[in-house]
Formats: structure tokens, C-alpha cells, sequence
């Protein structure tokens, strides 16, 4: 990885999602993360790299723990960041999107970092704007951020991902954070299977390159990292499986696998509907590292926005 | 690309390994009591440079030494006027600087800037005692107040010029070259 760093250059203005990022892009994101990672256990956790830049974060879609990932992101590296919620914004005074953004960079911006339940809102303002774009997760698109800290916490714990094998267990149709990872994960020479009722499964999961699977004791006792997905509780109440408690019992992973399937780690991108998708006990047990996810989610976001702000500048 | 032409070799081995056992007393000198004694190596061949003199110290002192490695990536002013970003690199400094008698090492005293970043980034791992600092070559070309405490050799230079220091570990011979008109990064 490290002699992969000696020739390649990172050259992206952007970062909308892992679709525009070569396997090497990847693995060089992830081996500049944990320089980042370091900082975060030093005394004084901030460095005045991005000091010069300023940055919005536009979410027009609620978000705790992105949210402050990203500004906690920004604020170890010094940046200056100014949030934007939808609930509290000229939106509600009727003003379209593409005069928001044009209006706050009026106001000399860097960065927007943007969270947008429509697909594409991201790419639509690299074309208002000449700020440099992150995608915080566009509707049921991307969410490149997530997917790189998920793999971030996985090349933690395994050497290689030629080979590895990931399960993505839940509702796959409405989920950003499965788009990113198959096509993240492939580019990196891992396996993906997708596993879920197949109310919750897209017709395109083939297409880009994941198993398809609809039963979970075959997906665990195959893979090294099962990946649970949070299920929204309102998907129910649409008619896409019968019972919170039938999904549970099919799809949710519970003590007695971890007895069965000794070796799988069990990853989750939060927040945990604790009884659904995982016991309570397995979200608690040593194979869990969802809250190492947490942790690196911040060290990931340094480093994308270090590769970025730079990237813009010759 | 253009080939760097090697105008003269600075150092040899053996004025390399000489140099560094000269360090090794120096450091060591001022005190009474090495316990408060701790050496910095700077990415990348002052880390090289750091490592050797720290085994001297050893073999001439039997005093283990603890040793740090610090990236200044991330505290530079000019990373965004060069061509290329700066890839990061390890920092690691795995004991507790308060209170420490600290050493920089580095290869090649040149602007003082990178020795400005490094003084910074140590702020943020804690009060040191002091901080003095090594090089093993001078340059010259100074633009900000900095010295060294200790240098190996005074080299004056062309601007145009360039100090090429090798390390076995990464360059498979230990000396010291001037050369011309180096592409650097």
C-alpha cells in the first residue's frame, strides 16, 4: 500500500461517490486515514491544517452522528464551519436550493459538505457552485463517507481485502450505505452479498456486482463481516414484511449465531434498532466493532477533507 | 524526467557514521543524569539519522533513549503552493514529552520552515522541558530566525542546488551528495 503512495496522486475536486474513485483512490484514502487517526489520541487533537478553509455543512435531512462526524472533522483541523438545517432555513421561506448555495458562497465558501434526500442533489451543485462538493448521503444513492470509514474499520482488522468476505443484511432497496460499500468493496477485490427479505431487495444489487442471498444462516456461515442495516420502522407500516418481530426472527442476528459461526465480525452504520436487526447482546458483544466505526468515521473525514481542499489548489 | 547530476559526494560512509557517534556525545553531554534525555526523528531520513544515533548512544552509554518520529504535514505553510499534496506520514511519539529534554534531528537545514512546523506540532503534544535541534547538513538559505544546535557539516549552496542525503534503508548507501537542479517531490 505504502509504495502504491510513492507515484499516485490524489486528484479529485470532488467526493460524490465511490463510483468516481478508482480502487486506487480507495486504498490511498484509507492509508492516509490512519495518519489522521493518530491525531485524535494525541493531547491537543487538532491540527491548523485547513486553518484558510471555510466549510458548510448543508443538511437539508436530519443527521446526528454524520453531522458531528463531520464537523468534528472539520474542527480538528481548523477549519471554519458553518451548519445549515433545513428546519431553520430560508427553505421554509420558499427559496430554491440553487439560490441557498449560490447565496452562501457568496459568503467566500470552500467546501459544502450536503446531505439531501433526493439522488444527484450533490451532483446537481458542482454545477451552481465552484466549491468543492462532499456527498453526506443523496436519498437512496451514496453515502461515500460512510463506506469509506466501513472499510477504514475493516482494514483493522484484516490484511488484505482481496477476498474478504462482506455480508450487507437488512433492507437493501432504501439503503445508501449498500450502494457505496458493494462498489467500494469490489474495487478493492472483496466479495459483497446482499441479504434481506426480498421485499427490501433491489433488482440491480446483481448489477453491480453483489451475491444475492434471502437466507441468513447460509450468508453468516459464509462471511467475515456481517454488516446489519438499520430498519426503518416505517417500512412496516408500507407493507414490506408482515412484523418488526418476523423480521427479527428471519434476518436479525442473535446470540446463537455467534456460538455457531465463531469468526465473523459484526459491523452495524448506526443507530441500532436493538431487538431488530441485532440482539441487544450481539450489538454488546467483543465481535461488535460499531463504535470503532465511530471513532474512525472522524479520522476518515479528515482525510477526505485534507485530499480535497488540497486537491483543488495546484 | 530529469536525472539529478551528482556534483560531489559530502560524506561517506564512514564521515556519515563518525558525524552521527559525534551527535550521540554531544546529545548526551550536557547532562548529569540522561533520564530526562529524548530524541525526535523527523520524517523521513531524519527519522534514519535519529534511529543510528540513538543506537550510539546506546553502545556508548548504555542508556536506552526513547525515540519519536513527527510528521509536520499537517502544520506547514507552503503545502498548497507545492505541485503535489504531501502525502502524510507516521508520527508517533510513544512516551510523554512533558517535561523531556528534547532533540529534533532532521537531515537538511534549508528555510528553518520545516523546524517552524515542528516546533508547532509539538505544542500539541505537550510542554517539553526544551527543545534543541540537529541537522546534519546546513545549507544555508535561512528565512526565518532558526539555528541549529548542532550540525554535521556547514555545506554554502546554490539555490539551484541540492542536498541528497541517503540512508542505507531506503537508498541502499549511506552518504551525502550535492547535486544540481534536482526535481523534488
Amino acid at each position: 500500500m505504502s509504495d502504491t503512495s510513492a507515484t499516485y496522486e490524489f486528484k479529485h475536486k470532488h467526493l460524490l461517490g465511490l463510483k468516481d474513485y478508482t480502487g486506487d483512490d480507495i486504498r490511498y484514502i484509507l492509508d492516509q486515514a490512519r495518519h489522521f487517526r493518530e491525531i485524535l489520541d494525541r493531547p491537543v487533537p487538532k491540527v491548523p491544517t485547513l486553518r484558510d478553509k471555510t466549510i458548510v455543512n448543508l443538511f437539508y435531512e436530519n443527521s446526528t452522528r454524520t453531522r458531528i462526524s463531520f464537523e468534528l472533522a472539520q474542527k480538528r483541523m481548523g477549519a471554519d464551519v458553518v451548519n445549515f438545517a433545513k428546519s431553520a432555513s430560508s427553505t421554509k421561506k420558499g427559496e430554491s436550493l440553487k439560490d441557498t448555495i449560490r447565496n452562501i458562497e457568496s459568503m467566500k465558501i470552500d467546501m459544502v459538505v450536503v446531505r439531501h434526500e433526493s439522488p444527484g442533489v450533490p451532483h446537481y451543485l458542482t454545477r451552481c457552485v465552484a466549491a468543492s462538493i462532499i456527498n453526506a448521503g443523496d436519498g437512496a444513492h451514496e453515502h461515500p463517507t460512510q463506506a469509506l470509514l466501513d472499510m477504514f474499520s475493516m482494514s483493522q482488522r484484516f490484511n488484505t481485502f482481496e477476498g474478504l468476505k462482506v455480508a450487507i443484511i437488512g433492507d437493501i432497496t432504501h439503503s445508501r450505505v449498500v450502494r457505496s460499500n458493494i462498489i467500494g468493496l469490489s474495487r478493492l477485490g472483496a466479495a459483497v452479498t446482499v441479504c434481506g427479505p426480498k421485499t427490501l431487495m433491489p433488482l440491480y444489487a446483481e448489477e453491480l456486482g453483489a451475491n444475492v442471498s434471502y437466507d441468513l444462516e447460509e450468508t453468516l456461515g459464509w462471511c467475515d463481516v456481517a454488516m446489519a442495516l438499520r430498519i426503518q420502522l416505517e417500512r412496516q407500516e408500507s407493507g414490506l414484511f408482515p412484523s418488526i418481530r418476523e423480521y427479527h426472527e428471519r434476518f436479525g442476528i442473535k446470540r446463537q449465531h455467534l456460538e455457531k459461526y465463531p469468526d465473523f465480525i459484526i459491523m452495524h452504520p448506526g443507530p441500532i434498532n436493538r431487538g431488530v436487526e441485532l440482539e441487544s447482546e450481539v450489538a454488546d458483544s467483543d465481535r461488535a466493532i460499531i463504535l470503532n466505526q465511530v471513532t474512525n468515521g472522524v479520522a476518515v473525514r479528515m482525510a477526505i477533507l485534507y485530499l480535497i481542499a488540497g486537491g483543488t489548489r495546484i | 524526467m530529469n536525472i539529478p547530476l551528482k556534483k560531489a559526494r559530502l560524506l561517506t560512509e564512514e564521515d556519515l557514521n563518525r558525524t552521527l557517534m559525534r551527535f550521540a556525545h554531544q546529545f548526551v553531554e550536557p547532562f548529569d543524569d540522561l533520564s530526562t534525555l529524548a530524541i525526535i526523528g523527523m520524517q523521513t531520513r531524519g527519522v534514519y539519522i535519529a534511529k543510528r544515533i540513538c543506537q550510539n548512544i546506546k553502545k556508548a552509554y548504555n542508556f536506552e533513549v526513547p525515540m519519536g518520529v513527527l510528521d509536520v504535514t499537517f502544520y506547514r505553510d507552503d503545502f498548497r503552493t507545492k505541485m503535489k499534496m504531501p502525502s502524510v506520514q507516521v508520527t508517533e511519539i510513544p512516551y510523554d514529552i512533558y517535561g523531556k529534554d528534547l532533540v529534533l534531528v532532521d537531515d537538511v537545514l534549508y528555510t528553518g520552515r520545516t523546524v517552524r512546523s515542528a516546533l508547532d506540532a509539538l505544542t500539541s503534544f505537550g510542554r517539553p522541558n526544551s527543545i534543541r535541534f540537529c541537522s546534519l547538513i546546513d545549507r544555508g538559505h535561512r528565512e526565518l530566525p532558526i539555528t541549529a544546535d548542532y550540525v554535521g557539516l556547514h555545506v554554502p549552496t546554490h539555490i539551484s542546488e541540492e542536498i541528497r542525503v541517503q540512508v542505507k534503508e531506503l537508498d541502499g548507501e549511506d552518504a551525502v551528495y550535492l547535486v544540481e537542479n534536482a526535481n523534488m517531490d
